[in-house]
């Protein structure tokens, strides 16, 4: 195994050090690191972090490998700096079984760009109805501990009081997709202003909002632990804020695309703008960014969601939910002002908690799994779908031009991307 | 002018009167013994509808002949689009046939503007999902003017289910653009979220509303509407947002009648008032033509290739 | 079209002034009325957006020698025009005909410039739209040659050789505020 000496990187406090990157491990750092016959990295002006940790990635293998696979997602993860990915259970078959997760995490595995950290679905085939096998999921090789049903919203609330409940036996967490079903029928985007104007049926706030409360309530009477995916609204902030003050044990992600784009966005009838929860009024927008330096809301998660072009190149009505996300976050959450400390918090060292992934989401030190990224601050790109590692083009960044660029991401010790490209 | 006509709101004030009065130039021609003029000859018009709309089709078709265009007729119904062919594919085709226009009517709100993406030749909204119907609101105008005289200033009552409504929307955007104040009517399950932001009053009651009106216009209400709640009955909804003859002598003496069509009659509207001479319906459709002619020539006779 | 012609003082060379104007449109309406035996069944159509207060003054003129009101119209073609792709859509203006109609009438088809003949063949085929006249004859201020067409003026009030690169310019009062045809150099 190759040895690195990664030179003058600045780490998180802002001070530049060397890093010596050995066996897997952060071996030395700062002048103790020197190594005989170490690969040197010229890291000046360079920002090291902890390897990025996404709780919300499809990499839609099994089923849709026309819109992506494991192993182009986890190249388009190490290409945006991250070292683990928690994949989505909504494939096709769903992973609801033990035999789907484990295959999921053995692709991860043999791709070997990223942790690929398989997500469980709650209920069977993401139905609603009935819960899937949580405990043989999480006794599998996967060593599953989030579980989710996201693209769907585990409506039934006696349901979902249940799902909070088993998965306490293997602290596990229920990553809740919060929309009531019944109030977002047909919808399409935000319902408001520019709704009512495009005639776009709508996707009012309130939908999201009714089942953070009502989850709240429900994981705070049975002590459970609850994340919420993707949140998109003020009300939503102010519901979680609450509810962390009651000392309810709730986490929440929301994703750059909610940080940076608004409903506007749907005047062209582009899909590649339609995501679920839809864009939201600018008013939202800056309430997720007040949240998110204000830790109500946990962490940053991409919502990465390939579609396949005959998905996207169509009517609005028509086009699947969601964007790409993987190779355009780090740049996306700088370009709306996260410091560098605050981007190792929300998209390295909280995620990595919640989702029980103890390799991940540690600062460079002595002894800790090297999985850290190289991050050029300087550095301006201009986003080209056709350039992305992705199978899919479905990005909204396209044309835009964003600061900051990943020059190099190592997964425990060995490097996944150099100078800007994958390894393979 | 512009190229293509997607949403009431890419007309200006000079610009929508362009086309009322180019299109009471094309009026006249109605009464000659030659309807037929030359002026889009060699040019290829392609009505390309997604939705059943018989009226509109031969409204545009109409329209287009007399213009001496080539027309031809794309419905979903019998063709590759009903085989999920993609609206980019059969817009690909049409571009490799040399369309100069195409009319598109489309379930799906925005389709035109997918498709003015992926076509050269001007891309004409006949109805698109909930979301517009800019030549009905300009034919709707040309009607108001040519019975009132005017439009600046004019009050105009849309009522009925407005949520669901193109004709709605472009009505209100094209009405304000030309100076006409617009109240919208309905319950309020019927009114959009974020309508407060359209240049309209909105109100809740139709019999407060009429004695001010100098057009109303009562908008088609589907029955099915009911079982999504959005009203208790039928009955329920007649009674509260239906015009019917004693309604209707609220009215000013000059007000006139309006309804897009197809009318439920009996339900937004009885058949009493439908047939009054106060109706415009009729006229409406014969407007039809002459606007479509007007929107065709603007489009398509300046087009530089 | 339809705007006043700009009238700056170094704008090109005067072919006919405004007191050689009137005495030209008298001219045509004295030729008129010689050859259609004082202008029995005769219709004036003026073709926009000069022809038309032509039309008006050749009538007006018509009357004053002989006494005798002949119609005059207007024939807008724009919708017949061959040139709208090249050119642009341009707005209709009204059609309208002596009361009634054209049919068995001598019409007289009246502008400004003959140039092309595109304008002229352009009405003729509007007029085949519009009614059967018996004749069909052609009056022009000024015929500036370069034809692209087999059509010819029955009426020339002047002829002016012109090269391709000069334009020819007929200000009338209705319209412009003032009489004069200029010569100008194309810039």
């Amino acid at each position: 195994m190759t040895t690195y000496l990664i030179k003058g990187a600045a780490i998180v406090d802002g001070s530049a050090t060397d890093l010596l990157i050995r066996d897997g491990v952060v071996a030395a750092v700062g002048r103790d690191a020197t190594g005989r016959g170490a690969e040197v990295i010229d890291a000046d002006g360079l920002v090291a972090l902890p390897g990025l940790v996404d709780l919300h990635t499809h990499l839609r293998e099994p089923g849709r490998e026309d819109a992506e696979t494991v192993e182009s997602g986890s190249r388009a993860a190490a290409l945006g700096g991250y070292t683990a990915v928690c994949a989505m259970a909504n494939t096709d078959p769903v992973a609801d079984t033990a035999g789907v997760v484990e295959q999921v995490y053995r692709l991860g595995r043999a791709a070997g760009l990223v942790d690929v950290q398989p997500i469980g679905a709650v209920t069977v085939g993401l139905a609603g109805e009935r819960l899937a096998e949580l405990g043989a999921m999480a006794t599998s090789a996967a060593r599953v501990r989030i579980f989710s049903d996201d693209g769907h919203c585990v409506a039934d609330p006696r349901l979902m009081r249940r799902a909070l409940e088993y998965v306490k036996a293997f602290d596990g967490i229920v990553a809740q997709h919060a929309e009531e079903p019944r109030l977002t029928v047909g919808a399409q985007m935000h319902e408001g202003d520019v709704s009512a104007r495009l005639g776009l049926t709508g996707w009012p706030a309130v939908a999201e909002e009714a089942i953070i409360a009502r989850d709240a309530l429900l994981a705070e009477h049975v002590g459970s632990r609850l994340h919420i995916c993707h949140v998109s609204t003020a009300g939503s902030v102010e519901i979680l804020r609450w509810a962390k003050q009651r000392g309810i044990r709730v986490t929440a992600e929301v994703t750059p695309h909610h940080l940076l784009l608004t409903d506007t966005r749907a005047e062209s009838y582009d899909p590649v703008f339609k995501v679920n929860p839809p864009l939201r009024p600018s008013a939202d927008v800056a309430a997720l960014r007040a949240a998110l330096a204000e830790g109500v809301i946990d962490v940053v998660a991409t919502d990465h969601a390939p579609h396949a072009v005959e998905d996207k190149e169509c009517e609005w009505g028509y086009a699947r939910p969601g964007m790409l996300g993987l190779e355009t976050a780090l740049s996306v959450v700088r370009s709306v002002g996260l410091s560098w400390d605050a981007i190792a918090t929300r998209l390295s060292r909280v995620p990595a908690r919640i989702g029980g992934l103890t390799e991940h989401g540690q600062d460079p030190a002595p002894g800790v799994p090297a999985n850290l990224t190289l991050v050029d601050p300087a550095a301006t790109w201009t986003v080209d779908p056709a350039a992305l590692a992705s199978r899919s083009r479905n990005t909204p960044y396209a044309g835009m031009t964003l600061p900051a660029r990943v020059v190099a991401t190592f997964l425990r010790g060995s490097p996944t991307v150099l100078d800007g490209k994958a390894v393979r | 002018m512009i190229r293509h006509l997607l949403s009431a709101a890419d007309l200006d004030a000079d610009n929508a009167t362009l086309v009322l009065d180019t299109a009471a130039e094309m009026a006249n021609l109605a009464g000659r013994e030659v309807k037929k003029l030359p002026t889009l000859r060699g040019r290829t018009v392609v009505n390309l509808f997604y939705e059943d709309s018989t009226r509109t089709r031969i409204s545009f078709e109409a329209a287009a002949k007399r213009l001496s265009a080539d027309v031809i007729n794309f419905s979903a119904k019998g063709s590759s689009v009903s085989k999920g062919e993609s609206l980019k594919d059969t817009a690909l085709t049409l571009q490799a046939m040399g369309a100069d226009a195409v009319v598109i009517r489309h379930s799906a709100s925005g389709a035109p503007h997918r498709l003015a993406t992926w076509v050269d030749g001007s891309v004409l909204n006949a109805g698109d999902g909930t979301h517009e119907h800019p030549t009905q609101a300009l034919l709707d105008a040309y009607t108001m003017r040519a019975r009132l005289g005017r439009l600046d200033g004019l009050a105009v009552a849309i009522v009925g289910d407005v949520l669901h409504s193109r004709v709605a929307r472009s009505n209100v955007l094209l009405l304000h653009t030309l100076g006409a104040r617009v109240t919208l009517v309905g319950p309020p399950t019927l009114l959009p979220v974020g309508v407060d932001a359209w240049p309209a009053k909105t109100s809740y009651d139709l019999d407060a509303v009429l004695p001010d009106a100098d057009v109303v216009m009562m908008l088609r209400v589907q029955r099915e509407r009911m079982d999504d709640a959005y009203f208790p009955s039928v009955r329920e909804y007649s009674r509260r947002y239906g015009l019917d003859a004693v309604r209707m002598r609220k009215l000013p003496e000059h007000a006139i009648v309006m309804h897009p069509g197809p009318m439920n009659r009996g339900m937004e509207i009885s058949p009493d008032v439908a047939d009054s001479p106060r109706s415009t319906i009729v006229e409406q459709v014969a407007n039809g033509v002459s606007v479509r002619m007007a929107v065709l020539y603007l489009l398509l006779g300046g087009q530089h290739k | 079209m339809g705007h006043p012609r700009t009238a700056g003082p170094a704008a090109g060379k005067t072919i006919l002034t405004s007191a050689e104007l009137a005495r030209v449109v008298d001219r045509i309406a004295h030729q008129i009325l010689e050859k259609t035996e004082g202008a029995r069944d005769c219709a004036l159509l003026g073709i926009p957006t000069r022809g038309v207060p032509l039309a008006r003054r050749l009538a007006a003129r018509i009357e004053a020698f002989e006494g005798n009101a002949v119609p005059a119209g207007v024939l807008d073609i724009t919708l017949y025009r061959d040139d709208l792709r090249l050119r642009g859509t341009r707005a209709l203006g009204p059609t309208s005909l002596p009361t009634d109609g054209i049919d068995a009438r001598r019409v007289i088809l009246v502008d400004d410039v003959l140039f092309s003949g595109r304008t002229v063949r352009a009405a003729l085929d509007a007029l085949k739209d519009l009614g059967r006249p018996r004749v069909v004859q052609l009056a022009v201020l000024v015929d500036r040659g370069h034809r692209e067409l087999p059509i010819r003026a029955d009426y020339v009030g002047k002829n002016i050789p012109t090269a391709l690169t000069e334009s020819v310019h007929v200000l009338l009062t209705e319209v412009d505020g003032l009489d004069e045809v200029r010569l100008e150099e194309k810039h």
